[in-house]
């Protein structure tokens, strides 16, 4: 027996007007990280001990500059989904939420242009 | 308001910890945790962008004790919410939820995590030395 009336079930939203797009990308963006985070430690781990000059040629790979964009991107975007659930969760004062989602998103969106300018940088310096 | 015999729910401060529910809270933690992490990790590639002055200087932190503890630390919180998500998406596809799979489960991400972790720096020790 469903408890939603018809209309509700038809438009499939329920109260928050945005249905299950929100867990449903954050499972995606989980299912993405999973190769690129296994990928990610293990190369790191194989490039211990190597000076800026390696370092470099390592990110210089088109393969390997594509892929820690993705795992910045992808990466932050996880994380930004996974902390404003937590927020959500647990800060309660309506403008101390609103606050705190808003500095959580920023502080995100800085990480991850940070990040990824920084791997164009050396991806163009020739 | 009497409550009769009804069952209450069950309330934090009194409920005796259960590896399913330790393992629950620790997932959010560990991600939190991850996610403050990753702030070094930006902090190490815009190094690495800025030149080979400044990024030496933010490797020979990274390698000194303090810097290696949190790095340990920020692996293991990794590891562990990895593991324990892939446990999660597969409860998600609607499967090993009786009791006695989530548990085992639960113990295998424990071993997991565990032995990654370790692999993972005794990679790191073996490639690149003391």
């Amino acid at each position: 027996m469903s408890l939603r009336t018809p209309l509700g079930r038809a438009r499939g939203l329920g109260s928050a007007k945005d249905g299950s797009s929100h867990w449903w990308a954050q499972r995606l963006t989980s299912l993405a990280l999973v190769p690129l985070v296994l990928w990610f430690v293990f190369s790191v781990a194989l490039m211990t001990g190597a000076d800026h000059v390696q370092f470099l040629e390592w990110v210089q790979s088109p393969v390997v500059a594509g892929l820690l964009i993705l795992l910045i991107s992808v990466g932050l975007l996880h994380s930004q989904q996974g902390m404003q659930v937590v927020i959500e969760d647990y800060v309660h004062g309506e403008a101390s939420k609103v606050l705190s989602l808003f500095l959580s998103l920023s502080v995100h969106v800085v990480l991850g242009l940070t990040g990824i300018l920084s791997i164009l940088m050396i991806l163009f310096r020739g | 308001m009497s409550r009769g015999n009804r069952p209450l729910s069950p309330h934090l401060q009194v409920y005796r910890p259960q590896l399913t529910s330790v393992l629950s809270i620790l997932f959010r933690i560990m991600g939190v945790a991850t996610s403050v992490g990753s702030i070094v990790l930006i902090w190490w590639l815009a190094a690495a962008a800025s030149g080979a002055e400044y990024f030496e200087l933010v490797q020979s932190f990274l390698g000194s004790w303090f810097g290696r503890l949190l790095l340990f630390g920020w692996t293991f919180a990794l590891v562990f919410h990895l593991c324990n998500g892939i446990r999660h998406l597969y409860w998600d596809a609607g499967k090993g939820l009786e009791l006695e799979t989530a548990y085992a489960s639960g113990k295998a991400v424990i071993v997991f995590s565990v032995i990654i972790t370790l692999g993972l720096w005794g990679l790191a020790y073996a490639v690149g030395g003391a």
